[in-house]
This record gives structure tokens, C-alpha cells and sequence, in this order.
């Protein structure tokens, strides 16, 4: 086979489609500041050349008038070198003066040159001229607008419509149609007799002029200053997505998506390049079609991101280094992901249907001891005391609370062009049943787009309105680890006060008095049936964003956009006065709401032109930006089951209206040097309400060096390489995000209701003054990053490498203060540094290119080391650092969040010894100083591997990924103890078998023990697709795909699943191995 | 070009102006806040802030029970954080008075006498006593006659503002007095020192003896009279007391004994017209605030009102099991939390333990014996505090734990007790009297004079304070005064982890400074032996 090496200058799919459809000035408007080489476009061309490859002349062409060039490489190395001198001609003037005397001839069809071999012998072919209608479709099944049909070796040719559809006439049968579409490989086919052709084009694996989102602008992925990673629907995560960061979970190396939970729409924890603060915020910013989100919690939902439909997404773009983020500054520190939302399309309106069933279920339960395991080690170890409690069934709890679940998922779209309008509408209603009993959520949601543009298409308005509304019932989570613990020899229903359900209780005889065993595991079943906990949440956020070229000066663009995001959430909380889980306050009927109502404002003014004289190319932004994050949080007193209020909780206000905001200032120049040097600089000035005026601005300066070497002479004729590109950067990032809104503030506040003094016969509510810090500012990361970007052969091998070091100082870091010197023993201020050096390596391959079969396959590493290096105001040795939670610690040399543990000893056997650890600091006892620090939950190295083989209608997906070095406490066996089976408050629970290899009587919590390696390699799914094509008359197009998602894990940690943020396993709601069965619909 | 040049300076000219428009957009207020001048411009809003000053010693913050003041790390229990709990862990746990079930490193190490400074219910006490301070440092210095003056505060409202002011200062003298005695040399802070970027100084013992010594003394006049405050708020009583209380101790604070001060302070309380609770039961029970002639100063508890999971509801809860009928005995019929009884030592300084001589033996469920620590059913539990009123009821709790019992800081009983020591001790006095106060006491334990002594040894005190005090914070104090702390010459069961209880090194006397305040605080130096 020939491979296609297609030139064009700079289009990607979509804008291409809009080049054959609309005017020239359409199309650069739209195209916006990608176009770096296109600008000042003529219908005239001048050139002065001597001596050059043909394919400068064309290149030259192109500069000028924005026609796109269409070749093969090896037609050119037919071509002649030429010599020309041409002042103000018509292109095809142009192109006759350069194609003289050459092998070569060209059609044009609208603005595309399709250069091709003069070829005398096609006009005497006595063959009989045939007819041939057809549609060109992608490998999306979408059709493909302005794909080129040309009769081979001819210069007949034709475009596809706006539908996809053309009608070719040729010469006969055993003509060749080749067919091409920017950004996309060719294919030849015989024409035949086919009255009705359908040809599917194959998108190439990496094109350097596909366009990447960066932020306030876009560029080619060839000229990309940072390190950027981008990943579109294609390529997402398949199967049921809740929540939108899951779908590039494994994708992208450098960036870890942890499910925090196996419940529907359950949140994660996205970490890029692991985090760079310790008690700000380690989120990165998410930033929705120019919106950025902030991480306002919306009450009524475990995750304000599942508010988002991911089937309306086309791409993420996750930034890396500080080239790429330091334009957003001080939200920046973590990373940043751009969200593009799926845009309406030129053309008649299509449809696309798709609709999801899928089943979820439990596929592994803790390993607890079952009723016999659990009679039999009462039996032979429990006094008779115990032996007398227990019952005679035999209940596997966790059978009881967890089930199978159903779930749907539909989504419809239409998506068009309405008078050269692009618009897209959608909407999407999903239901999906957690697999423990109860838990369920229903998500509707709505999307509208609309691209008008307007005064002579210089003004392009984009609007993108969305909005959700989720019903959610949420499962009293408490059942996961009561289920673990409840003695499986009782019923689950037995004739108790507490609605039906057992529980451990006794009664009064004298007085029949019933009092509820208060530490007791509560009946898992009870405490799932009898917690209603139901919320509406209702989210929308969108923008209008106008891009305005001007009339005098079309090189200047002005850009204004304003964005929002409302929210409301409210709920209940149903608990009858009989329920054992509130049996105290005699049940609960509570409710809980809060708003969020954040704005942006946003301008700026982009420049961008280029100059021949001097082979450069100035893009330059300036802009300001307002972002206003305003909640409203509602206080309600607890009202018991029978409606009364329980006294001392009625709230002293109704509600609180926490608020913060920032102001911006931004600007960025790259400039490019003969197509090969690109220096770009960016600087962000941002002032936060969250720090004193004299803290309050901080400064955020980047600069980055790129040298597109397979530009340079020497490789540019390369058949090996196809990009090479070395890219070199250092930028300051900042964080304020996740602290308190007011911290700087020295401020009283009044008491609670329940919290006051008594003076004589009257409470009085406490005036307090808050403790602050009067000069707290900005978290600031500063990161070096070299990278390089590669292709060979023709793109079918690429990837990239990167080597990063981030190291943030002023950390916001609530340490221990001077006793005495504020109103508080710690407080959030600006101490420490944390490091973090990493290395990312991105390999794609294209092993098999062929018309019917296609293999991709891509493979990721991330390695990361995190230290922290300073962590207090001073520094002593005996400090041994700051306790997180019971068991783990961040002191100064080691990861953030180490473990914080006795060193175990063990017998002959390898039994542990329960209670004796080793002298660390050999002192001869055994107390708090020899606690030792032994690893960490974060993982060396996140490994990623996607892959997808498609021969003909059949394709066959999967994606891999792997931890490494990750350790986990695996909280829930620390509860196997004989002391916490035989309670001597009157009860049995069970517990892990794992009591069968310790024999621990009492919990050894803080022994290294319970710390295991939780290493794991998943695979995250495996996807079979049968592409049906176009059915009913070529109307309809028609795919089916079966998924199977957390198909297997392999790991040696003994828990349920390795795989949790924290590194502390208690108890959580187990991720669901689903099976979906999805069908997609076009029309 | 002109033209590019045109727009850019306009727009620069209309960034300027968005700039100076939107800085003071980024002014930003909490809604449900005050500014200190907006707090402060109000005798009520003073009035508040002396109800946080004495707040910080009977609440754990001013949110709610889950939340505290103390935000240390390692502090997973906010209870843990509440003074009196914190305090009592320090002065309780470490004697023969009470062993606790509660398996966690950092409670267990005070019966094995082997803390460390990372010991985290440690520095919750001294955290604690110094928010305290740093809340009373703020109240005075915001009630000096000029801020006042300027704030347009005159006349009665000045002058009740006056009484605060000394109230706050005797609060400070206060918990200096328990860092004193607990940590010997804390970090010293005053209304003079600012708020924030400040490393206070450390003060050395006996220079904090004479500073808290001053302070009282000097603020004396600027108390109410005794007797003569309101519920819950100091008066010139409570000054005396505690100089009498530190007098007793002079000796160990700073080498010099001062009996007859002690002797002279304790007779100024007792003549200001207090009286013994005719029922030594009745002093502890939910109605302890009505009618109570003895308590100079409570700490003040409410159920509703003052919610705390530290203070009375953990003396009682903790002294609890799961046994509903002695729940309901202890009008905690939400049941108890299986942690606190004593080690042998305490029933049997009574002889008879059984209460039907001395009532003051209030002795519950539980063996005498203790064979494992951590089964709270060994070693006999401690029925002296109760959410029961003395005519029987149980008063109203949302849940059945919280208690409304009010923690006597100081009684009468405590000062005749120091009256007879001084004297015993040579501090001047009358015998007679002493002997007096003694089977005062006794009469009253026993309701009857069939326990009265005709005379007492100088260890008779010890014991007979330990049957008047126990459980009330005093016990550690008393044991150091005596040197019989740490000594292997008095020994209880589990002592220092042994089972029949054995000596350790003297440094444990003192309670180290936290590692905490060690790495913020560069001024302090760390007490020997740690």
C-alpha cells in the first residue's frame, strides 16, 4: 500500500468542512488564531523564487490565499525544480506557470488545489461513462463534509455535500476513485457499477495540525509550546460514565482519576503530576468551554462534576507544565483541563440516538468470616458468656445489602446548521441503581450551542447553555462496614422495637425499659431501609462568548466572554424514631439546601500577524478577567421524626453567604521564528478577595522555548521522522483554592445556640474572635519542564517525553503556632515546600493502517516523586511532623501522607506478636517515639495502556492501567480482634477471617502490619463494537457496542480493592463490575 | 498600525479604570461577623465576649461539641480538647484515683508514666489553657478606661465593664497557675503582646509564682464582692482561693515555703461566708448550681445550652457502662462509655468503702482487683458525679448523655482543707480550729460525728483529702507536694504499667512542653528528662 502523505496548511476536520461551505472571511474568523501562517488572505498571488522545490511554490500559494494543497509525496519527487517571478495573478495563473514543462497537472475544487500526474491516456479510454452517488462517512459514522472524490489519475473531481453525499460522473467501471479528506487517510476504491457507494475514511493517528485548545486561544498540535495532552470522545473511557473525569482515567500519562467510590456519580480525585499543595486544594481547574468551575460544594450531591453529562463532551485537554497553565495563575499550581462540550455541525440536521442498559454487581465481598467460621471460632474461643448470644442463622450481610443493578442511560442530539448557524441541542435522562440497596440516581440533562455569526462575519457569537437536574437517593454508607462487623448468626428481621429489625438491645425486666446497645454494629439492612435521604440538585452553567475581528484591522481580535454557573441543592433526611441508627434522638425528618451563583467576565484582545520580511509570527493576548464565587447556605434546626425541634439547635442565623473573588490580569506573546523557533511568554497578575491588601496580588510569569526541529533542512525531507520537537519551560504557578474565604480577617462571630455561658439565670451567646492570619498570601509552584514531542513514519509511532520538576514554597500549610499568639493552636499560613520530580512518557502506535483493518495502540508511564522539604517555620530533629487522621504523617524527607507506625515483630512462625514492636530509637521503651514512618498511599508509577483493533465492522477496545508502589492501611482489618468480636458491652461482632492469622485480642491500630503493598493492575474495560454502517436505505446509521468495565484486578492487597486515594481502607462502597450494552442510532 | 496603537492604549485606559473599580470589589466580609470596634461598641457586645472569656474553659468552641478551639493535628475528639476532661486526664490518669479502659496510646501512657512530648491529649490541656489566656489578653485589651472611653462606654456599664476586665484577668491568673503547675516553665503572653506573628518568651516558674501572685493581688478590688456575682462568674473569693491554693504549693513552684500566706488566704474565704453543702452527694448532682453555699466557682454545664462532651458529661459517662439501671442512676440513661474506675488504692483510703459510713464513698459496679486494664470491669467504678437532681428527677437531655452537672473549680471544703495543711505544715494557725475544719468535713461525709478524730497526722491530711477531693482534679498536685508521685515509696496498681505498680524517674513531675509548641515556639526550652 501507498502511504499518503497529505500536506494541507493548517485545517482541522471541522473547520475544513466550513472552508467548502463558506466564504473564505468565514472561515478565517472561525479559525480564529490557529491560523498562524494564513492570515491577510488574497485571491492574488506574488512570488519571487529561484530555484526551489515545487512544494515551496505551493507552500507559498497557500500563505497567501489559503487554498489547501492536496498531494502525495511522491508525485513531487516527479516535479522539476522551478524559478518564478509573479506579481499580483490569479492562483491558477500561479499554479500554470509552476506546473509548466512538468509532469504534473492540478484541479481546484472551491478552495483545495489537488495536484496530480498529467495523465494523457485517461481521455482515450473507450470505456463507457458511468454515474456513481455516494457518502462519505467518518469513522464515527458521521458524515464527512467537503471530502474530495476525484477520478484517478484525471483531474475530474467532485466535494461531498453537507449531508456527505456526491454524485461523480466517470469514465467507466475500472476507473479509480480516490477519495480524501483533510486530517484523514485516503482510500481508492473501484468504481464499479455501484449506483450507491458508502466509503468510511480513517482518521490519522496523530495529525501536527490537528487544533488543541489552550487557554484563551487554540493552536496546532505541531506548534504547541507546553506539555499538553489532549484526548477526544474517540478515545474516551467506554462503557457507563457517571461523571465526566472518568473518561480519561488511564489516558493521559500524569494524570490519575481515583473513583472515590463505587456509588453512581460517586466523585474522584484527579491528581496531575501528583499535588503540589498540603492544605490548599490539590484540584486541578476545570475550565467548561471558557468556564472555570470552582469547587463550591453543591449540597445535595456527592459530586457537583456529575451534574455534567459526559455525552456531551468531545474533549478534555489536560495542561502539564507551567507554559501551558501559567495563563490561569493562580489556579493553576494543580494542573488545569479544558473541557470542549460537542458543537453543532454545517449541514441538515442529524440525530443521534444512544441509548445504555447495563448491569452492575458486587464482585467481591470482604472476606469476613461466614456464620460456621464465625459459630466455630466463638465456640473455640469466647467464654460462655459469648457463646450464649449468639443466634442460630446464618446471614451473609453483605448478600443483604448489596444487589444487582440496572441501570439506563439515553441520549439524544440533534445537531446542524440553521442559515449558516451551527447549532446543537441535546439531552440526556440517565438512571442508574448503586449496587447497594437504595442508593440510585437520576440525572435529566439538557444542552443547547449555538455558533451565529454576524456584521459581515466579523462577529462570531458562541453560546453554550447547560443545565442538569439529578435526583439522587443516597445509601447510608454505614451499612458497607456494619455489614462486615454484624454477627452472622442473627436474623436480619427479628421482633425488636426497631421496626422488625434485630439489633442488640436489652429490656429492663422490672421497668421494660429498652435500651439500644449504643457502640454496637447496627443491622446493616435496618440502616439501609430505614435512612431516606433524597435531594434534588439542579446545576447550569454556560457562557456567550463573542469574538469580534475588526473591520480596520482584522489581525486584532477582541473576545468577551461572560459565564455562569448557578446551583441549587436540597434534600431530606427521613429517619423514623424507631430506626436503632437514630435511636437516641428519636429519629430524624432534617432538610439541608444551599445555592451557588458564580459569574466570569472575561476580555481580552489577541494580535496576531505575520511578517514575511522578517519570517516571524507575533501572537500576542492581553485580557482581564472577574470571577465572582457567591453561595448561599441555608441553616436549618434537626427536627425529630414526630416533627419537633430539638432544642439548642435552632440556628443563630438562617444562613451564611460565604463569597470570594478574583480579579485578573493576563497576557501572552509567542512568537515564531521561521516556523521552527517559538518562544512564548505569559504573565498573570491575579488579586484575591481572600488575602489582605497588601497580600493580595500575586504575579504568575512563564516563558518557554520550542524548536520544531523536523522543520530544519536537514529532516524536513525525512521519511522516517514525521515531527520532532523539543520543547523547554519554567513557570510560576499559584494556589488559593480549597482555604477558607476569609482568612485574613480578624473578625467575632456569636455563638451557636447549643454553645453559650451561663452568667446568673441566663445564657448568653460567646462573641469570639477568629483566629487569623493577617498575611497570608499565595501558594506559589514554580516548574521546569523539558520535553519532547516525536512522530515517525508518518505519525504511525508518536508520543512524547517529559521531565519535570515542581517544587512549591509558601505552602498553605495549617501548622502549629506559638501557643498564645493567635486564638487557635494551629492555623493555615505560608510554610513549606513540597517537591515533586516526575517523569511522562506517551508512546501511540499504529501497527496495521489497512482499508479493513486497523490497530491502535497507547501506552503510558508516569513516574512521580513527591517530598516534602520544609515543612514549619523552624526546624527541629525531634520533631517528628504534622499527624494526619490517626496513622499517618507528613514530616520533612518523606512523601506527603506517610504512614506513621510501630515496626511489628513477629514469631518464629511469622506470626505477628500482638502488642511488641520494635525499639526504633533503641531507648530502651517502647512508646510514641518509635513510631516509624513506612511508605506512603502514593504510587511510584501510574502506568496506562489503551488499545483498539477494528477489522472491518468489528472493533475490540481495552484499557489497562497499573500502580505501583502505592500502600494502603487497611483500616477495616484493623478491627479483627478478639476484643471487638467478644465486646464486653454484651454483643458479638464479626470480623475479617484475617483474626484467624493475627489472634490479635485487642486492635494493634498502629502497627505496620495493617500496611500493605496495594500495587493493582486493572483493566478499566473491554469494549466490542459491530459498526451495522449505513441500514433502512443508507438512512440510518446504526452501531452496537457491549462493554464489560472493571473487568479483573490484580493485586496482592488483601482488602476488597487497592484502589483508594487516601491510602485508608474502611470501608468502601465497592466499585461494581458493569456490563452495558449500548446502541447508536444516526438519522 | 496608528490605529492598533489607538485601541491598545484604550484599552489599557479601560483595564485602569476596571482595576481601580473592581480592587475594591476584592473587599470582601463574612455576613454573620463583626469587626472587633462593631463587637466591642456595646456593653452587650462585651458581655458576650466575657461569655467566651469563661467559655473557653466550659466549651470546647463556640460551634457545637464537634468542633474546637484547639484545632491540633492528631486531635481526632474535640472532646478531648474541653478543659476540665484535659486537665482532669493530667491530674486523674497519672494516680491511683482512676485507670481508664480506653485503649489509645496517648491516654494509656499516663498510667504508664512514659508520655512523650508528642502525646497529643498533652498539648491539648496547654493548648487550651493558653487559648484561654490569648481570649483573656484580647478582653483586657479591649477594656482599658481609654478603649472605653472612646468607645462612649460610662457609668454603670464602665464599671460593670471594670468587673470583666478584673474577671478576665483572674481567668489568665488562673490557667497560668495550672501551666505552672503542670509544665512549671510555659510561654508568657499578656495584653501587651500582639495578635499573630509573635513568639512569646518563656517565663521561668518562680517568676510566674510572683507574676500570678501580683495579678491577683492587684485585681482583687477590681473583683465583685463574694458572694455578690453572678452564677458562674468569678468574685474576690475565688482570688483568695487560688492564692491560697498556690501559697499551699509555694514550696514546689519555687522552693520557699509560704504557709501562713496559704493560712491567710484561706481564712479570708472562709470568713466571707461560704458553707459546707449539708450533703456531700448533693454537690455533684445536676441541681448543684441552686442552693449550693460551698462552691466559690463552677464550672457551668447545660444539657441544652452549654453543650460539651467533656466537663461533668464525660466524668459521668466515662464512669458509665452499659448496665441501663446504673445509667438511669446516674440520670444518663443514653448510656455510659465503659472508660474510668479506680484502682483500689481510693476505696481502700476509706476503710469502709461500702458508703454506709462515710458517704463520701460512692462506689459502683466492678471489682476491687484490676487484672487487665482494659477491661472496664475491673477496678470499682466511681459513682460521685450524677445527672440525677437531689430530689431524684433527671433533667432534661436531648439525647441522654448530656449532663447538666455543674464541675465545683473551687469549694470551701478544698480551702478548709488547705487551712488545716499550712497549719500542719507550720504555717501558723490554730490547731483547734484545724482539727475543727477537720471533722467538719468528716460530720459531714458521715452525717454524723461517729467519724470524727481527736487529732490527725500531717499524712491523715493527704488521705483525707483524697476522700473530700477525689475525682476533682487534685490528686497529682497533692501526690507531688508530698513526693510520693513518682517514688516508688507509694505505689498503686498498674503504676507506671506494672501490675502491682512501681517507681520512674523524678522528671515526670513535670509534663514536657508539646513537640508542637517546641517547633513553633523557638523560644522555649524543653523541660528536663524529655
Amino acid at each position: 500500500m501507498q502511504f499518503v502523505h497529505l500536506h494541507t496548511c493548517f485545517l482541522n476536520r471541522k473547520a475544513y468542512k466550513f472552508f467548502l461551505t463558506m466564504k473564505l472571511t468565514t472561515l478565517l474568523l472561525l479559525a480564529g488564531c490557529a491560523i498562524v501562517s494564513a492570515k491577510g488572505f488574497s485571491q492574488e498571488v506574488s512570488i519571487n523564487e529561484k530555484n526551489v522545490p515545487v512544494e515551496k511554490v505551493f507552500k507559498e500559494i497557500r500563505r497567501q490565499t489559503g487554498y489547501t494543497f492536496v498531494y502525495t509525496e511522491s508525485l513531487l519527487r516527479k516535479a522539476k525544480k522551478v524559478s518564478l517571478t509573479i506579481n499580483n495573478v490569479p492562483v491558477e495563473t500561479a499554479l500554470d506557470s509552476c506546473l509548466h514543462n512538468q509532469p504534473l497537472s492540478y484541479s481546484i475544487l472551491n478552495q483545495m488545489v489537488v495536484i496530480k500526474v498529467k495523465d494523457s491516456q485517461a481521455q482515450h479510454s473507450a470505456a463507457v461513462p458511468v454515474s456513481i452517488t455516494g457518502r462519505i462517512i467518518d469513522d464515527q459514522g458521521e458524515p464527512l463534509v467537503g471530502a474530495t472524490i476525484a477520478e484517478k489519475g484525471t483531474t475530474n473531481g467532485v466535494a461531498t455535500d453537507e449531508n456527505g453525499n456526491f454524485t461523480i460522473t466517470v469514465s467507466g467501471e475500472n476507473t479509480v476513485l480516490v477519495i480524501s479528506y483533510v486530517g484523514y487517510q485516503n482510500k481508492e476504491v473501484v468504481a464499479g457499477t455501484q449506483t450507491n457507494l458508502t466509503v468510511q475514511l480513517m482518521q490519522l493517528a496523530q495529525s501536527l495540525n490537528e487544533v488543541v485548545v489552550i487557554g484563551y486561544g487554540t493552536t496546532t498540535k505541531g506548534e504547541v509550546t507546553g506539555s499538553i495532552a489532549t484526548i477526544s470522545s474517540k478515545d474516551f473511557q467506554k462503557g457507563v460514565m457517571t461523571t465526566p473525569e472518568q473518561l480519561i482515567a488511564g489516558k493521559i500519562a500524569g494524570v490519575s482519576v481515583t473513583s472515590n467510590s463505587g456509588s453512581p456519580g460517586a466523585g474522584s480525585t484527579i491528581r496531575i503530576r501528583g499535588g503540589a499543595s498540603l492544605n490548599a486544594s490539590n484540584d486541578p481547574l476545570i475550565v467548561i468551554d471558557g468556564v472555570p468551575l470552582t469547587n463550591t460544594n453543591i449540597y445535595g450531591t456527592s459530586n457537583p462534576l456529575n451534574l455534567i453529562n459526559p455525552n456531551d463532551i468531545a474533549t478534555f485537554t489536560v495542561l502539564k507544565d507551567a507554559s501551558a497553565t501559567a495563563i490561569y495563575g493562580s489556579r493553576a499550581s494543580n494542573g488545569v483541563i479544558l473541557i470542549t462540550t460537542k458543537k453543532g455541525k454545517s449541514g441538515k440536521p442529524v440525530f443521534n440516538f444512544s441509548t445504555q442498559l447495563s448491569v452492575s454487581r458486587l464482585i467481591k465481598q470482604a472476606d469476613v468470616l461466614t456464620a460456621d467460621e464465625f459459630r466455630n471460632y466463638v465456640d473455640s474461643v469466647g467464654t460462655d458468656e459469648f457463646q450464649a448470644l449468639m443466634g442460630d442463622a446464618s446471614t451473609n450481610w453483605q448478600d443483604e445489602i448489596y444487589k444487582t443493578a440496572v441501570g439506563t442511560d439515553n441520549n439524544l442530539s440533534v445537531s446542524g446548521s440553521l442559515k449558516n448557524t451551527p447549532y446543537r441541542i441535546s439531552a440526556g435522562y440517565l438512571n442508574q441503581d448503586g449496587i447497594l440497596n437504595t442508593d440510585n440516581l437520576q440525572r435529566f440533562s439538557g444542552g443547547i450551542s449555538v455558533s451565529p455569526m454576524l456584521l459581515d462575519e466579523h462577529l462570531k457569537i458562541d453560546v453554550n447553555l447547560k443545565g442538569a437536574i439529578n435526583d439522587t437517593r443516597f445509601a447510608n454508607g454505614a451499612a458497607v462496614s456494619n455489614a462486615a462487623y454484624f454477627d452472622p448468626t442473627q436474623p436480619v428481621h427479628a421482633d425488636t422495637p426497631f421496626g422488625g429489625y434485630y439489633e442488640w438491645y436489652s429490656v429492663d425486666a422490672a421497668t421494660g425499659d429498652v435500651t439500644l446497645n449504643k457502640l454496637a454494629p447496627r443491622n446493616p439492612v435496618a440502616l439501609l431501609d430505614l435512612y431516606k435521604n433524597t435531594s434534588t440538585v439542579m446545576r447550569s452553567y454556560g457562557n456567550v462568548q463573542a469574538d469580534y475581528k475588526f473591520h480596520f484591522l482584522p489581525e486584532l481580535r477582541a473576545n468577551l466572554n461572560l459565564g455562569y454557573d448557578v446551583a441549587s441543592g436540597k434534600g431530606n433526611i427521613e429517619v423514623p424514631a424507631y430506626a436503632a441508627q437514630n435511636y437516641l434522638d428519636t429519629g430524624q425528618h432534617n432538610q439541608y439546601s444551599n445555592q451557588v451563583n458564580n459569574t466570569v467576565v472575561e476580555f481580552y484582545l489577541n494580535y496576531n500577524k505575520t511578517f514575511e520580511s522578517i519570517k516571524s509570527n507575533i501572537n500576542a493576548t492581553g485580557g482581564y478577567g472577574y470571577y465572582n464565587n457567591l453561595s448561599t447556605l441555608d441553616n436549618y434546626p434537626y427536627i425529630r421524626a414526630n416533627g419537633d425541634t430539638v432544642p439548642g439547635s435552632i440556628p443563630e442565623f438562617m444562613f451564611d453567604q460565604p463569597q470570594n473573588r478574583l480579579l485578573s490580569f493576563y497576557g501572552r506573546l509567542i512568537y515564531t521564528y521561521n516556523s521552527k523557533y517559538i518562544v512564548a511568554a505569559s504573565i498573570r497578575s491575579d488579586g484575591s478577595s481572600r488575602f489582605s491588601p497588601d497580600n493580595r496580588w500575586g504575579v504568575f510569569p512563564s516563558v518557554a522555548f520550542t524548536w520544531r526541529i523536523n522543520q530544519e533542512s536537514f529532516l524536513i525531507n525525512s521519511k522516517t521522522l514525521s515531527d520532532l520537537k523539543l520543547r523547554l519551560s519554567y513557570g510560576v504557578t499559584g494556589n488559593q483554592d480549597g482555604i477558607a474565604n476569609y482568612p485574613y480577617l480578624g473578625v467575632y462571630s456569636t455563638s451557636d445556640n447549643s454553645s453559650m455561658v451561663q452568667f446568673g439565670n441566663t445564657f448568653y451567646h460567646m462573641g469570639t474572635p477568629a483566629a487569623y492570619d493577617a498575611k497570608i498570601k499565595w501558594e506559589q509552584t514554580a516548574t521546569f519542564n523539558a520535553g519532547a514531542d516525536y512522530g515517525f513514519l508518518d505519525n504511525r509511532i508518536s508520543g512524547s517525553i517529559d521531565v519535570y520538576f515542581k517544587k512549591t514554597k509558601d505552602l498553605l500549610n495549617t501548622i502549629p503556632i506559638p501557643a498564645g499568639s493567635n486564638f487557635s493552636s494551629s492555623i493555615l499560613t505560608n510554610v513549606g515546600n513540597i517537591e515533586n520530580k516526575g517523569v511522562e512518557l506517551a508512546i501511540n502506535l499504529n501497527p496495521v493502517r489497512t482499508n479493513d483493518i486497523s490497530w491502535d495502540v497507547n501506552f503510558n508511564l508516569a513516574y512521580n516523586n513527591s517530598k516534602i522539604t520544609k515543612l514549619t517555620a523552624t526546624e527541629d530533629s525531634t520533631y517528628a511532623g504534622t499527624l494526619v487522621g490517626g496513622v499517618q504523617i507528613n514530616s520533612v524527607g518523606y512523601s506527603p501522607y506517610s504512614f506513621y507506625v510501630y515496626h511489628q515483630q513477629y514469631d518464629e512462625s511469622g506470626k505477628p506478636v500482638e502488642g511488641v514492636y520494635v525499639d526504633v530509637n533503641e531507648d530502651g521503651i517502647i512508646n510514641q517515639n518509635d513510631l516509624y514512618r513506612y511508605q506512603s498511599p502514593n504510587p511510584k508509577y501510574i502506568l496506562g495502556f489503551s488499545t483498539q483493533f477494528s477489522i472491518k465492522k468489528w472493533s475490540l477496545g481495552t484499557t489497562i492501567r497499573a500502580n505501583l508502589d502505592n500502600y494502603m492501611y487497611n483500616g477495616l482489618a484493623t478491627g479483627a480482634s478478639q476484643s471487638n468480636m467478644f465486646n464486653p458491652l454484651g454483643y458479638l461482632a464479626n470480623t475479617l477471617s484475617e483474626i484467624t492469622e493475627s489472634n490479635f485480642y485487642y486492635g494493634q491500630q498502629n502497627s505496620d502490619y495493617f500496611v500493605q503493598n496495594a500495587s493493582f493492575l486493572k483493566m478499566d474495560n473491554l469494549t466490542l463494537t459491530y459498526d451495522f454502517g449505513r441500514i433502512m436505505n443508507e438512512k440510518v446509521g446504526l452501531r452496537v457496542s457491549a462493554n464489560c468495565q472493571n473487568v479483573f484486578t490484580v493485586t496482592q492487597y488483601t482488602g476488597i480493592d487497592p484502589e483508594i486515594y487516601s491510602g485508608l481502607d474502611y470501608s468502601l462502597y465497592p466499585r461494581p463490575q458493569i456490563y452495558s450494552l449500548n446502541v447508536n442510532v444516526q438519522f | 498600525m496608528k490605529q492598533a496603537t489607538t485601541i491598545l492604549k484604550s484599552s489599557a485606559m479601560i483595564a485602569i479604570v476596571f482595576f481601580c473599580a473592581c480592587s475594591k470589589t476584592l473587599d470582601l466580609q463574612p455576613l454573620n461577623s463583626n469587626t472587633s470596634d462593631k463587637q466591642y461598641s456595646t456593653p452587650e457586645g462585651y458581655k458576650e465576649v466575657l461569655a467566651k472569656v469563661y467559655g473557653s474553659f466550659s466549651l470546647v468552641s463556640s460551634n457545637g461539641v464537634a468542633v474546637s478551639d484547639i484545632n491540633l493535628a492528631g486531635i481526632t475528639d474535640a472532646a478531648t480538647t474541653d478543659f476540665v476532661r484535659a486537665y482532669w486526664n493530667l491530674q486523674e490518669l497519672t494516680t491511683d484515683e482512676d485507670i481508664c479502659a480506653w485503649n489509645d496510646v496517648n491516654l494509656q501512657s499516663f498510667h504508664n508514666l512514659n508520655w512523650t512530648s508528642n502525646n497529643v491529649l498533652i498539648a491539648a490541656l496547654y493548648s487550651r489553657s493558653l487559648f484561654q489566656i490569648t481570649v483573656c489578653n484580647e478582653f483586657i485589651r479591649e477594656s482599658t478606661d481609654e478603649k472605653l472611653s472612646s468607645r462612649n462606654i460610662t457609668g454603670s456599664d464602665a464599671e460593670n465593664i471594670r468587673h470583666y476586665q478584673a474577671e478576665a484577668r483572674f481567668i489568665r491568673a488562673y490557667q497560668y497557675w495550672v501551666l505552672m503547675d503542670l509544665f512549671a516553665n510555659p510561654p508568657f503572653v499578656t495584653e501587651d503582646d500582639p495578635i499573630g506573628a509573635y513568639i512569646p518568651p518563656q517565663i521561668e516558674r518562680k517568676d510566674l509564682f510572683n507574676y500570678i501572685e501580683s495579678e491577683l493581688m492587684s485585681m482583687e478590688a477590681q473583683l465583685v464582692l463574694p458572694m455578690q456575682n453572678e452564677y458562674g462568674r468569678a468574685d474576690q473569693a475565688a482570688a483568695w482561693s487560688l492564692l491560697a491554693r498556690m501559697y499551699l504549693n509555694a514550696e514546689v513552684y519555687t522552693g520557699t515555703p509560704r504557709y501562713a500566706d496559704a493560712i491567710n488566704y484561706s481564712e479570708k474565704v472562709i470568713n466571707a461566708g461560704f458553707g459546707l453543702m449539708p450533703h456531700y452527694a448533693n454537690l455533684f448532682m445536676s441541681d448543684n448550681n441552686l442552693n449550693n453555699p460551698e462552691i466559690i466557682l463552677p464550672v457551668a454545664y447545660d444539657a441544652t445550652n452549654s453543650q460539651n462532651y467533656g466537663g461533668t458529661t464525660f466524668l459521668i459517662c466515662s464512669a458509665h457502662g452499659t448496665n441501663a439501671e446504673d445509667n438511669k442512676n446516674a440520670g444518663i440513661p443514653g448510656g455510659g462509655w465503659l472508660g474510668n474506675r479506680s484502682t483500689k488504692n481510693l476505696p481502700l483510703v476509706f476503710g469502709d468503702y461500702s458508703g454506709d459510713a462515710d458517704k463520701r464513698a460512692m462506689f459502683g459496679m466492678g471489682t476491687l482487683e484490676i487484672s487487665n486494664v482494659l477491661n472496664f470491669n475491673e477496678g470499682l467504678g466511681v459513682n460521685k458525679f450524677s445527672n440525677v437532681t437531689s430530689t431524684g428527677s433527671t433533667p432534661y437531655s436531648p439525647n441522654g448523655v448530656l449532663v447538666s452537672t455543674d464541675f465545683p473549680l473551687f469549694r470551701l471544703a478544698e480551702i478548709y482543707l488547705i487551712y488545716i495543711e499550712s497549719v500542719k505544715r507550720g504555717g501558723g494557725g490554730s490547731e483547734s480550729t484545724a482539727l475543727d475544719y477537720f471533722n467538719k468535713l468528716r460530720e459531714r461525709g458521715y452525717e454524723n460525728s461517729t467519724g470524727n478524730v481527736s487529732s490527725f497526722t500531717l499524712t491523715d491530711v493527704l488521705n483525707e483529702r483524697q476522700r473530700e477531693l477525689y475525682w476533682e482534679g487534685f490528686r497529682r498536685t497533692d501526690l507531688i507536694r508530698y513526693d510520693l508521685f513518682t517514688s516508688a515509696s507509694y505505689v498503686w496498681p498498674w503504676k507506671a504499667g506494672a501490675s502491682q505498680g512501681t517507681g520512674v524517674d523524678s522528671h515526670y513531675q513535670l509534663f514536657p512542653s508539646p513537640s508542637t509548641d517546641i517547633i513553633s515556639n523557638t523560644n522555649l526550652k524543653q523541660n528536663p528528662g524529655y
